[in-house]
C-alpha cells in the first residue's frame, strides 16, 4: 500500500498518524500567502504614501518584515497555519507531532532563502522528493513537518443492502473485512458497473449483480446496519 | 463489538471533544479566560487514543479509523502547545543566554571574522596602490554615489537632511541588514560556501569604499560616520556568517550523528546567536540612522565609536560568565 502517513509513538502510547503534505498543496498554500503580501503590500503603500520620509521608512520596514516575518509570526502563534496553510488544511508541526514552537518556526523560515535558491523553490522541491518525509531544507533544520489537518468530514454513505443475511464462504481475514469496510464506505462514490465488477471479483460464480447485492448485505452485517 | 455499535457507543464523545477542540482552536492563541468544562480534556485524549487503537485492530472502515486519527492529532496539538513567558526569558537572554552562545561557536566566528577582514585589508591595501581598482569592485554610479556623500567638506551635504530622510533611512538599513544577515545564515546550509561568499562581498565593498575615500582624503568624514554603527553592525554580520559556516559544517562533517541530526543540533544552537543579530542590528540601524549623520567634532564621534566597539566587545567576551541570580 502507498502510505503518506507517517507514525508516532506519543508519551500515552498511542499512534499518532500523521498525514504528510507534498508540494501541490504546500505550493498552493504559498500562492495563497503570496497573493495576500501582495494586497498588503498595496495598502501599506497607499497608506503610507500619505506621511513623506517616515512613511518610506516604515513602508521599507513594512517590506522587511512581511519578507521575513509573515510565515514566522502566523505559524509561531496561528497554530502552525499561516493563512495560506489554513485555507489549504495544512499545518506545521514539530516532528513528533507536536505543535510548532517559535524557535522552530524561525529556523524552517529563515532557510526559506536557501530553500528559494536559485529560483522558485528548486532546491526545497529537490530537498522534499529526496526526503522520505517530504522536508525541504528549513523542515530538516527546523525538525518539522507539515501535514494535513483531518477536520472530520467524511463522505456519510452505506451501501443499500436488501434484507436477509449472507455469510462469507471464507474465513474473514483483518485485510478481507477492511476491504469490505472500505467497499461499504465508497459504494456511493463508484459507479453502478464499478460496483458491480469489483463484487464480482469476490464472487466470480455469481452474476455481478448478484455478487453486489450479496457483498452489500455481507458488509451490512459485518458493520452492524442490520 | 460491531462497527455500527462501537460508533454509536463513543459518536456523543467524540462530539464533546471536537466541540472542545473547535473553542481551543478558535481562541487565537491567546486569554485562557474561560476554562470551565475543559477540565475533563486530557480524559478524552487518552480514552480516544484508546478507541482509536481498537479501530485499527478491529479493521473498521479506511473512514472511521482517518476520521479517529484526524481527532487525535488535533486534540494532541492542543494538549502540547507550549507558551513560554517571553520577558523574563528576554532579560536571561541578554545577560546570558546570547554571549555564551556566541562564544560556543567561536571557531566559526573567527573564521568569518578572519575572511571578512582579511578580503577588506586585501582590497584597501591594492587599491591604495592601485586607485583604479575601484572600478573592479564596484561600478561607476557607486562610486560617485559614494563621493557625494562624504565628500564636500565635512558632512556637510548632510547638514540638510531632515527627519523624514533619517526615518527612511532607518527603515532602510533594517530591510537590508537583516537581510543579508539573514541570508548569511540561509545560504551557509550549502556547506558554508554562501555565508563565505557573502563574507568575502561585504568585506571588500568595505574595503574598496574606504581606501577609495582616503585617496581622496575624505577619509575622516567617512571613518567618523562609520565607527559608531559599524561597532554592532559589523559584529553581528560576521556572527550571522559563523552561524552559516556552523550550519554548512554540520553537513560536510557531521562527526558521529546522522548529516540532518547534526544540522538540527547546529541550527539550534546557532539560533541564540541569531536572534542576538537581530538585537545588534536593530541598535545598528537606530545608530547609523539618527546619530552617524549628526554633525559632530571629530573628537566626540571617534570617542563615542571607540566606547560602542569595547563595550560591545567586553559584553560578548565576558558577559554571562556567571549565571545570572547565582549559581556558577
Amino acid at each position: 500500500m502507498i502510505d503518506e502517513q507517517l507514525h508516532v509513538r506519543t508519551p500515552e502510547g498511542a499512534d499518532l498518524a500523521l498525514p504528510l503534505a507534498g508540494p501541490m498543496p504546500r505550493a498552493a498554500a504559498w500562492l495563497v500567502d503570496l497573493v495576500i503580501r501582495m494586497v498588503a503590500y498595496l495598502f501599506m503603500a497607499l497608506l503610507f504614501a500619505l506621511l513623506g520620509g517616515v512613511g518610506t521608512g516604515l513602508m521599507l520596514i513594512g517590506i522587511f518584515l512581511l519578507e521575513w516575518f509573515y510565515p514566522v509570526f502566523f505559524e509561531a502563534f496561528w497554530h502552525g497555519q499561516t493563512p495560506g496553510k489554513r485555507t489549504m488544511k495544512i499545518a506545521v508541526v514539530h516532528a513528533n507531532g507536536t505543535p510548532l514552537s517559535f524557535n522552530g518556526s524561525l529556523v524552517r523560515n529563515l532557510l526559506r532563502a536557501a530553500d528559494f535558491f536559485p529560483f522558485a523553490y528548486l532546491t526545497g522541491l529537490v530537498a522534499m522528493m529526496m526526503s522520505t518525509r517530504f522536508q525541504r531544507l528549513g523542515d530538516m533544520a527546523a525538525d518539522t513537518l507539515v501535514v494535513h489537518i483531518n477536520d472530520g468530514a467524511r463522505p456519510d454513505s452505506s451501501l443499500r443492502a436488501g434484507p436477509g443475511k449472507a455469510l462469507p464462504d471464507w474465513p474473514l481475514t483483518l485485510a478481507d473485512r477492511k476491504t469490505l469496510a472500505g467497499f461499504a464506505e465508497r459504494a456511493n462514490q463508484l459507479t453502478e458497473d464499478r460496483r458491480r465488477e469489483l463484487a464480482h471479483h469476490a464472487f466470480p460464480e455469481l452474476t455481478p449483480m448478484q455478487a453486489e447485492q450479496r457483498l452489500a448485505r455481507l458488509a451490512a452485517q459485518m458493520l452492524g446496519d442490520q | 463489538v460491531k462497527q455500527r455499535r462501537f460508533e454509536q457507543l463513543y459518536r456523543p464523545e467524540w462530539d464533546i471533544l471536537t466541540r472542545q477542540l473547535e473553542r481551543l482552536e478558535s481562541r487565537r492563541g491567546k486569554g485562557d479566560m474561560d476554562n470551565a468544562g475543559l477540565a475533563d480534556l486530557p480524559g478524552r485524549y487518552r480514552r480516544l487514543c484508546h478507541q482509536q487503537a481498537l479501530a485499527r485492530q478491529r479493521g473498521y472502515s479506511v473512514g472511521l479509523t482517518t476520521e479517529l486519527d484526524g481527532l487525535m492529532l488535533r486534540a494532541h496539538r492542543q494538549l502540547y502547545t507550549y507558551r513560554p513567558p517571553i520577558l523574563s526569558r528576554l532579560r536571561r537572554f541578554l545577560v546570558h543566554d546570547f554571549p555564551v552562545a556566541v562564544r560556543e561557536q567561536a571557531a566559526w566566528n573567527l573564521i568569518s571574522t578572519a575572511v571578512f577582514v582579511l578580503s577588506s585589508l586585501l582590497v584597501f591595501i591594492l587599491i591604495q596602490q592601485q586607485p583604479d581598482m575601484v572600478f573592479s569592485v564596484m561600478n561607476e554610479d557607486t562610486v560617485d554615489q559614494l563621493e557625494q556623500m562624504y565628500g564636500q567638506g565635512s558632512l556637510g551635504s548632510r547638514g540638510a537632511r531632515t527627519s523624514g530622510d533619517d526615518a527612511t533611512m532607518f527603515g532602510f538599513y533594517i530591510m537590508n541588514n537583516i537581510g543579508v544577515a539573514f541570508r548569511s545564515f540561509a545560504s551557509g546550509i550549502f556547506f558554508g560556501v554562501g555565508a563565505l561568499f557573502i563574507m568575502l562581498f561585504n568585506g571588500s565593498y568595505l574595503g574598496a569604499a574606504a581606501s577609495h575615500l582616503t585617496n581622496l582624503s575624505f577619509g575622516d568624514s567617512f571613518y567618523s560616520f562609520v565607527i559608531a554603527h559599524g561597532a554592532p553592525e559589523l559584529t553581528a554580520i560576521v556572527l550571522a556568517g559563523g552561524c552559516g559556516l556552523r550550519l554548512g559544517w554540520a553537513l560536510v562533517s557531521p562527526g558521529r550523528f546522522a548529516r540532518i541530526e547534526a544540522l538540527r543540533q547546529a541550527a539550534q544552537g546557532a539560533l541564540p546567536v541569531l536572534y542576538g543579530v537581530i538585537v545588534l542590528l536593530l541598535a545598528a540601524a537606530f545608530i547609523e540612522a539618527f546619530w552617524s549623520p549628526r554633525d559632530l567634532p571629530l573628537a566626540i564621534k571617534y570617542g563615542v565609536g571607540a566606547t560602542l566597539w569595547c563595550l560591545l566587545l567586553i559584553y560578548l567576551f565576558f558577559g554571562g560568565r556567571r549565571m545570572p541570580g547565582g549559581g556558577r
